[in-house]
């Protein structure tokens, strides 16, 4: 199994009580409640613990890309990935992802994944992504369009990363006489390519054709619904006629490791609320902005809401449902083999650090977790 | 005065539409809302003029075709519509993103109208005034945004929509985001070019607009040729809902005196 240690950097300082008078955390929180002192220790705090993941032996470590939400610091991810490329030897570095669709050109992407792997010499795993239903707000960019610009900006990126240059790229939303990268990728053919999802049709079927095979990651979902992404990846595959790797489906989930399941629940409890409750809290008009779904995707949204109900979300159902795994490194592991077990996924992305968790038990989570967990999942 | 529901196919789009009374025409283009409701104000208006209703393409029960993808394409497919229907001498109304597309239409060819009347437009902005953002509003808060007297929201609030509804509901917003979310609600190039529409225009606009900034108002005045502007007190985005009969009366005055 490929492990990542991945990060959102959220701004632990937040006054949540403060913040939960306005409609989100996301988009029209007043920045005023940023302080550029707290918000500098935090950049330090959060960049030491994806360096020391390293040292713990993951894979790779992971960064993602949001805007103006008290959420994650990240708007910029590839700097962050830069300055881990100073910092580490080893590991590789995934940025997960890049919303293609919010650029107006998206050659300054391809040039910078490819700037990176340079850099790196090869240790980038860049990830395409849309961008969340709010960052449609924030950025301006019309969600009517947003597929046709992702799907136009992936196909874009892909050839100025494997065609001789120059070559005029003509596309309905993104049109340019000159494709001519300087630097070319240092990989070849080119960097990896995952795609993180919360699993929309469209995109496993776009991701699972045998012209990408693109790893699949399904995030922040209940382990019923990670397990069905994952069969809908691996019976689409079946359609286009082959097998799907383990390789190629992901799931990434919030993971607390301490001595006991009490200990755990203690510890990381309150952080776990805060993530899914606090920093995540968005509306359906944020999340959902007219076009960035299909008409009926975004139907079956609005059911599954109902489904959920209103109300804060309990650590103990958030354990309970599988969408975050907090205990015993016995009861991880066991959360971990069963969704094994079921699909065959083979790249685990650890968030690590949620919501509030302080550095003292961050710390101490991956510590635990490299020692009791993870030489568990050596294939 | 029951309104007749009738279809038009133009270039093989078919357009869903009301219509009422008889004599010259009166077009009526809907806002971000779509025509929900056949409106008393359209009952007024039928008592003197044949009331042309269309809902446009991608909303209600029209059709949505791929190639319509921004005000442009939709102001010369109504030019399209209305030289193969063979409409003439037309007075033309709008509302909100409605009245964007009329003066879409009118500075690309007016040959065919005779007026136009405006209420609370979309389409031209004033810097450092920004719209009302009824994309993050949540469904009540937008209903209740809409107008200056709350009763009006109360009532609509008191009655959930169907399925049926809510799913034009949906497809409305799919079109009115397609048309109008960046830049949001106006073209940076109709400004330029208002001074074409050498037409009688009134323009009509509530003073409690959360919406549209009352303070558009007067950027319409002035851009306009011909324009006349009316202020209406206590009164949002609808004028012609809110103040029905009032803002019903003045439109078939200033009617009454364009040749």
């Amino acid at each position: 199994m490929k492990l990542v240690s991945f990060h959102l950097m959220p701004y632990r300082p937040l006054d949540l009580a403060e913040a939960a008078k306005h409609r989100s955390p996301w988009v029209v929180l007043p920045n005023h409640l940023y302080d550029p002192v707290k918000g500098a220790e935090e950049y330090a705090s959060h960049i030491d613990a994806l360096v020391y993941a390293e040292a713990l032996g993951f894979d790779a470590i992971g960064v993602n890309e949001h805007h103006q939400t008290a959420y994650g610091l990240m708007p910029a991810p590839n700097l962050i990935a830069s300055a881990l490329i100073q910092r580490t030897k080893r590991v590789q570095i995934a940025i997960l992802g890049r919303a293609l669709p919010l650029v107006n050109n998206p050659i300054y992407i391809a040039e910078e994944f490819a700037m990176l792997d340079n850099l790196s010499k090869g240790r980038i795993i860049a990830g395409f992504v849309r961008g969340i239903g709010s960052e449609y707000h924030s950025s301006g960019t019309n969600p009517y369009f947003s597929h046709a610009r992702f799907h136009e900006a992936h196909d874009l990126i892909i050839r100025a990363w494997t065609e001789p240059g120059p070559f005029a790229f003509d596309g309905d939303h993104f049109s340019l006489r000159y494709v001519n990268l300087w630097p070319r990728p240092y990989q070849t053919p080119h960097p990896p390519v995952w795609i993180p999802s919360q699993g929309s049709s469209e995109t496993v079927a776009w991701a699972a054709h045998p012209d990408r095979k693109y790893p699949f990651l399904v995030t922040f979902s209940s382990a019923e619904l990670v397990a069905r992404y994952h069969t809908s990846y691996r019976d689409k595959a079946r359609e286009y006629g082959y097998e799907a790797a383990s390789g190629q489906l992901g799931w990434a989930c919030p993971i607390y490791v301490a001595e006991t399941d009490e200990r755990a629940m203690e510890e990381a409890g309150q952080a776990v609320e805060t993530l899914f409750n606090d920093f995540l809290r968005q509306t359906f008009e944020m999340l959902m902005p007219p076009g960035y779904t299909s008409i009926n995707s975004m139907k079956n949204f609005v059911a599954m809401r109902r489904a959920l109900g209103g109300g804060r979300m309990t650590a103990q159902g958030l354990v309970e449902s599988g969408t975050a795994l907090i205990g015993s490194p016995k009861t991880v592991l066991a959360g971990i083999e069963r969704m094994r077990e079921r699909t065959g996924f083979g790249i685990l992305v650890c968030l690590l650090q949620f919501g509030i968790l302080n550095d003292e038990l961050t710390r101490r989570n991956m510590d635990m977790f490299a020692a009791e967990v993870m030489p568990h999942l050596r294939d | 005065m029951p309104a007749q529901r009738d279809e038009l196919k133009v270039r093989g789009v078919t357009v869903a539409l009301q219509r009422a009374g008889r004599g010259r025409t009166v077009l009526f283009l809907h806002g971000a809302g779509g025509v929900p409701q056949w409106l008393p104000f359209f009952d007024t208006l039928a008592e003197h003029f044949e009331v042309l209703v269309p809902e446009h393409p991608g909303f209600g029960g029209s059709d949505d075709p791929p190639w319509i993808t921004s005000m442009s394409d939709l102001a010369l497919f109504y030019l399209d519509l209305v030289e193969e229907t063979g409409l003439d001498r037309v007075h033309l109304i709008g509302n909100s993103l409605g009245g964007w597309l009329a003066a879409e239409i009118l500075v690309r060819d007016r040959s065919r109208f005779s007026s136009l009347v405006q209420l609370a437009p979309a389409g031209i902005r004033v810097k450092g005034v920004p719209c009302g953002d009824n994309f993050i509003w949540g469904p009540e808060e937008a209903v209740r945004n809409l107008y200056h007297d709350q009763s009006f929201a109360d009532r609509l609030l008191a009655q959930p929509p169907t399925e049926a509804q809510l799913d034009v509901m949906l497809r409305n917003r799919f079109t009115v985001a397609k048309l109008g979310w960046q830049p949001r609600w106006f073209s940076p190039d109709l400004e330029k070019w208002l001074h074409r529409i050498k037409l009688p225009s009134l323009v009509v606009w509530g003073d409690d607009d959360k919406i549209m900034p009352p303070q558009f108002a007067a950027l319409w005045r002035e851009r306009l040729p011909e324009a006349r502007l009316v202020m209406v007190e206590r009164c949002g985005h609808l004028p012609h809902v809110e103040h029905a009969a009032p803002v019903a009366r003045q439109i078939v005055d200033f009617l009454a005196g364009v040749a």
